[in-house]
């Protein structure tokens, strides 16, 4: 499998008004991403999860370290505008990413801007929005859709570039539950069916129950590396760094304590109706 | 408390955009209560509650609060009756501009005329009121503190002008899950301890169930229920129908019940669920 995103050694330090140092938001990071990888990352707020983000999209350069995507380090600066390309993102707030009045505008804005032939951007606007099942709107105005619905059409905007990698900073975390599970049922499509590799950062554990491997952020340092059940059977490590485990592996935690012997690595409902009867 | 009598509002009346947010709205909120509101978005949550301190004056209908009429009342008393209901809006830490923290918490009560000396009383116990430590945060500008600690700034804006009703319109949106715990676990003490009318917008099953005593559920402007949990949760279908849900645990419940006939399904929290299922499952 072709490795898509190096981090290593990375740190990053806000820069600060002359006399004062600033904590290091990431300290000495490293780990990579295999493409069609679904990573999910965790971490309470300020623990470096966005600047992270911010750093694999060289929207800000490391202090120290390298980020490397496709092979091009974002350090240089000709592989900006490639690098973005390569790895795509999706942003909190879904009003803020919408830049034109008609949808299949926005969705075409992205390849616009890389000079792609019209018949093509064409094919690219129609596929896109057809993968996040929203062709139907492709003439309606951004502001009528939901908050799901508008994010899905930041997504196709993306995938109007065709990037390789789509790197998702709490995508949902402004969305109601039927927005939620769109926008969630949309990333998933994308990781099994299209392939594409996906980095998830989130505060809603729930989200993440399928990700192939989840990373831990704790003060600028990464403190586990694992798949769901490895991570999230850890309960009291989670808590003390103030994060959550899903709803049905909490209560198998605390079914434990109670002397049942249920696994503990329990995360959906079926499990733990299955581990119970 | 607060009585909403045959509201409606329709936005743009009379224009091609014309949108009948609320149909008929019947509720009355007794004092004491915590009030969990439900339904997605666009089901008419937000304009109910800004009718609730006049934000928006009605088509039709009216609201009552402690026996006033909001819409029949002079215009300058709103002022005053807008004290009475505390409304914190989705992101409030937006609305922070002051210099220092406590500046900003001062703001409110020193625009209702009060004494420099009840001012600052008032802000002082308001901050501490959110769980924060006047002392280390009171000089502080409110935009160099946490995002969980710049909203608990401005849920203290609205704590120190007292009002008898605080209304927030979903008060964890964005946080990792320990600030969502912090800000949830300081709404249920002030409920407890100074038996504040609590009305909650929430997306959350679970921290709706943990919380409330009544759940007022909405969809395309109607008010669908008004109940307690146990019985809003037992309508399962119903609320799926709608787009909505009941907490994990409860659908759990539901299944256990298959194998266990006499499991309680009224259960919408964790701890509650670990206390049934010690009642009833026998230890493997």
């Amino acid at each position: 499998m072709s490795r898509i995103i190096e981090v290593k050694n990375l740190s990053y330090t806000y820069p600060n008004e002359e006399g004062k140092v600033n904590k290091p938001a990431l300290d000495n990071i490293s780990f990579n991403v295999d493409q069609g990888e679904f990573v999910g990352i965790i971490g309470h707020n300020g623990s470096g999860k966005s600047t992270l983000s911010k750093l694999l999209n060289a929207i800000i350069l490391p202090t120290s370290g390298d980020v490397i995507v496709a092979k091009m380090n974002t350090k240089k600066e000709e592989n900006i505008w490639t690098i973005r390309q390569t790895a795509g993102m999706v942003f909190q707030n879904p009003d803020n990413q919408l830049v034109a009045t008609i949808v299949e505008d926005d969705v075409a804005f992205g390849p616009e801007n890389l000079g792609v032939l019209p018949e093509e951007i064409r094919k690219r606007v129609d596929e896109a929005l057809k993968t996040v099942a929203m062709e139907e709107y492709k003439t309606k105005k951004p502001h009528q859709l939901s908050g799901g619905q508008k994010q899905r059409i930041a997504i196709a905007g993306i995938l109007a570039m065709e990037p390789d990698c789509i790197i998702f900073d709490e995508p949902t975390a402004m969305l109601d539950p039927s927005g939620r599970k769109e926008v969630m049922q949309t990333i998933a499509k994308l990781n099994q069916e299209k392939k594409m590799t996906v980095l998830h950062i989130t505060h809603y554990m729930s989200e993440l129950t399928k990700a192939d491997r989840i990373i831990v952020m704790d003060q600028g340092k990464i403190v586990m590396q694992g798949n769901p059940r490895e991570i999230f059977s850890q309960v009291e490590a989670l808590k003390a760094i103030g994060l959550d485990v899903p709803q049905m592996t909490e209560l198998g935690y605390l079914l434990n304590q109670d002397g049942f012997d249920i696994p503990k690595d329990i995360l959906t409902i079926d499990e733990m109706a299955g581990a119970l009867c | 408390m607060l009585e909403i009598k045959h509201l409606d509002h329709i936005y743009s009346q009379n224009s091609p955009f014309e949108f009948h947010a609320l149909k008929d709205i019947n509720i009355a909120i007794e004092s004491g209560e915590f009030v969990g509101i439900i339904g997605h978005t666009g089901s008419g949550k937000s304009t109910l509650i800004q009718h609730l301190n006049a934000l928006l004056e009605p088509t039709s209908g009216t609201v009552v609060v402690d026996g006033v009429d909001l819409f029949k009342v002079d215009k300058k008393d709103l002022f005053t009756l807008r004290q009475k209901v505390g409304l914190v809006f989705q992101y409030p830490e937006h609305q922070l501009f002051e210099e220092t923290v406590f500046k900003d918490v001062c703001f409110g009560p020193r625009n209702m005329g009060l004494e420099e000396a009840e001012i600052e009383k008032r802000a002082k116990e308001a901050i501490e009121l959110t769980g924060l430590d006047f002392e280390t945060i009171k000089d502080k500008s409110p935009f160099e503190l946490s995002g969980g600690q710049m909203r608990r700034v401005a849920i203290a804006g609205v704590l120190a002008m007292e009002p008898a009703v605080l209304i927030l319109d979903e008060p964890t949106a964005g946080l990792d899950p320990r600030g969502r715990d912090e800000i949830l676990g300081q709404i249920q003490k002030l409920h407890r301890e100074k038996h504040m009318t609590v009305l909650l917008v929430s997306h959350s099953m679970e921290d709706v169930g943990k919380l409330v005593n009544k759940i007022l559920v909405m969809y395309q402007g109607e008010l669908v229920f008004y109940d307690t949990p146990a019985k809003v949760f037992k309508e399962i279908e119903k609320l799926e129908a709608i787009g909505l849900a009941v907490p994990e645990v409860t659908y759990l419940m539901r299944k256990l019940r298959k194998h266990y006939p006499d499991i309680r399904e009224d259960i919408f929290t964790v701890e509650a669920a670990r206390k049934e299922i010690e009642r009833v499952v026998k230890h493997a």
